[in-house]
């Protein structure tokens, strides 16, 4: 169905890195003195910020939850930088080239919605509970099974997801600039883990808003000056239909009624459900990296305004992404120097080593050398490398709170004091990058690895959707409905996993047709995972003894009395800009439909 | 440093002055001496001048409006 396989995100196309690595052809961009010393100024002001953020990092609630103390600007924005990593910029820019505009899909309804009922409806019971993290939010709910399954999980999922970002910054710096891989795990992992490890979560959130202002920075030339030389949107889209003869390239909805009659293979069903639900909310609403971003807000409002906020900055993101895609289709010209080559597949560039052959995926960094000279080409570059180092530190810091607060804590060492668990967190950040860095090589000596790690967000992700759901809207939901949901689910998902990872014939079962292709399965493998994890709680919890309603106040939706909010002018107001949201979102849509 | 806490905005109008003075400055020297980078198409727009320009103002004015010890 899908031509793309998600990885670690809601939003990453498949790239395979070590074929990437293996049949590079000359780097893609030469720095000079300046470039280079813009990215030395860009790792030594994150390492400043490491070390000036270490004297506020003292006590727990400081170092885990950055003394909740963000406003909504700086959660919101962390929030929605923690996801938009390089791999992400890179591959969706190749999968524009590839599909066109329908790549776009999945930064709208493949987050949007998802954002603002995070931020509308579900935020009040994740801040009003006072929990440090969504298995700690298991824990008040369901008790202490359900927190340890998800603990481990999310543990065992961020460690090595971070492993895999290192090695695919190491791999991209490889290939774009020729740099050792050792030399850029070496220096992005002792980076991430000075900055993160010296200033807890508040250090990780100021380097994300810092990355954020420089992924635009660096980025955002490149659709600018495309956009151009293209004579604008009407003459980029002009080229294009002359140069591929379709204009399906430029219809987000109209063209996905069949599998058959978009560029991409996909049908509107899987797009709106799937995506837009399953693997959406899932991702958006229960991913620990993103949410702990917003658990960090200093109030109520502020951590419902983060959401929305954020998602205003991910509808434009298209703008940096897809367009750079769609440009690279209007200005083909290879004979030109620094000119956009025919790009092809990684398959293809792997079929014929020697030949200097260019995948889709490398259409940003080839559009960044196109237009950039020196200094703002290492501009462009420290965007790439902040997205790396941001993922990186999203996920250790993620990593620490859990393996302190869900696993350490209550079931290794309950009475200690706060600094033994400061020191708990600080260590368990260095060891955690330790740990990615093991599993880079790992994962650069064993690529099948990758697709196994890759594999763990979208196995664990449905049944967690399922418990957290029903959780926090269903009062009849017990301990054991919420646990075994969650238990089972997971080893229900990951035996659909194995099932088709043994015999890919299997997919058609699974995915319910035999045109599926790998994200077929992914979205078809969350859907089925959802549901049975779902059913599995309400049988569970209909044969066992819930808990009185009292115990539920501020855990559950009809069982909670939220505190009252100041009063504020309605421009102010969430259920405000969330309107706003909506009406940008279906213009967006309708625009480009 | 420590007694009073810098906002995360400083840092970033910092970040922002320094790459605008870099950048705006290479603009100045490309644009004088005609010394274009081999390979860099539409540098007849002289895009270092502009867009370090627009970097610089914006950092000077985050340096300014944020600076450590400001009131408000």
């Amino acid at each position: 169905m899908f031509g793309l396989v998600p990885a670690s995100t809601v939003s990453i196309p498949h790239m395979s890195l070590p074929s990437l690595l293996a049949f590079a052809a000359s780097p893609l961009a030469h720095l000079g003195a300046l470039d280079i010393a813009v990215i030395v100024i860009y790792f030594a002001m994150v390492i400043w910020i490491g070390f000036y953020l270490k004297g506020q990092s003292n006590t727990s609630e400081e170092f885990f939850m950055a003394g909740r103390e963000m406003t909504a600007w700086i959660a919101g924005l962390s929030f929605v930088s923690a996801n938009l990593g390089s791999l992400e910029l890179m591959g969706w820019a190749g999968s524009a080239y590839q599909y066109g505009i329908l790549a776009t899909n999945w930064y709208w309804i493949g987050a949007i919605p998802a954002m603002v009922f995070l931020g509308l409806v579900m935020m009040p019971f994740y801040y009003v509970s006072k929990t440090h993290s969504v298995p700690g939010y298991l824990d008040l709910r369901f008790g202490g099974e359900a927190r340890t399954v998800a603990a481990v999980a999310f543990a065992l999922e961020m460690i090595l997801m971070s492993g895999v970002n290192m090695f695919a910054m190491a791999v991209v710096m490889k290939v774009v600039l020729g740099w050792d891989i050792n030399f850029s795990i070496i220096v992005s992992s002792v980076a991430v883990a000075l900055y993160v490890g010296l200033g807890g979560l508040r250090s990780a959130i100021f380097n994300e808003v810092l990355q954020f202002v420089l992924i635009w920075g660096g980025a955002l030339l490149v659709p600018i000056l495309g956009l151009y030389q293209a004579g604008g949107w009407t003459g980029m889209k002009h080229n294009i239909i002359t140069n591929l003869h379709s204009d399906s390239y430029f219809h987000l909805w109209r063209d996905t009624g069949s599998f058959t009659t978009n560029p991409m293979g996909v049908q509107w069903t899987g797009i709106v459900f799937g995506l837009g639900f399953v693997i959406s909310f899932g991702y958006w609403t229960t991913d620990f990296l993103v949410v702990q971003r917003v658990l960090a807000a200093h109030n109520l409002r502020a951590a419902r305004m983060a959401p929305l906020i954020g998602s205003f900055f991910k509808m434009a993101v298209p703008f940096i992404v897809i367009l750079p895609g769609l440009l690279g289709l209007a200005l083909r010209d290879p004979a030109v120097a620094n000119g956009i080559p025919h790009l092809v597949g990684q398959d293809v560039v792997a079929a014929n080593p020697g030949a200097e052959l260019h995948s889709y995926n490398e259409i940003l960094p080839l559009m960044m050398a196109r237009y950039l000279g020196p200094g703002l080409l290492g501009l462009g570059i420290t965007a790439l490398i902040a997205g790396f180092m941001s993922g990186m530190a999203g996920n250790v810091s993620a990593f620490s709170t859990v393996w302190t607060y869900d696993i350490y804590r209550p079931l290794i060492n309950k009475k200690a004091t706060d600094s033994h668990y400061v020191l708990v967190g600080r260590w368990s950040i260095f060891i955690g990058v330790l740990v990615s860095i093991m599993a880079a090589y790992l994962v650069m000596r064993a690529q099948g690895i990758m697709d196994y790690v890759q594999a763990l967000f979208s196995i664990f992700v449905a049944p967690l959707l399922a418990a957290i759901l029903f959780g926090m809207f269903w009062k009849r939901a017990t301990r054991w409905g919420g646990f075994l949901g969650l238990f089972l689910g997971i080893i229900f998902s990951a035996s659909l996993f194995m099932w088709v990872k043994l015999n890919p014939a299997n997919l058609r079962y699974v995915a319910l047709s035999d045109a599926a292709k790998p994200m077929a399965e992914n979205v078809f493998r969350a859907l089925w995972a959802f549901i049975f994890a779902a059913v599995v709680i309400v049988v569970v919890s209909m044969v066992t003894k819930p808990r009185p309603v009292a115990e539920l106040d501020g855990l559950v939706y009809g069982a909670t009395k939220l505190p009252t909010e100041e009063w504020v002018p309605f421009y102010k107001r969430e259920w405000f800009w969330a309107a706003l949201v909506g009406v940008i979102f279906v213009a967006l849509n309708v625009m480009v439909w | 440093m420590h007694g009073s806490k810098i906002p995360i905005w400083f840092f970033i109008g910092l970040l922002l002055t320094i790459y605008g003075v870099l950048i705006f400055g290479y603009g100045i020297y490309e644009t004088a001496t005609g010394n274009f980078p081999p390979g860099v198409q539409l540098t007849r727009l002289h895009t270092p001048l502009w867009w370090g320009g627009v970097l610089l103002l914006l950092g000077l004015v985050y340096v300014i409006k944020f600076r450590p010890g400001k009131s408000d």
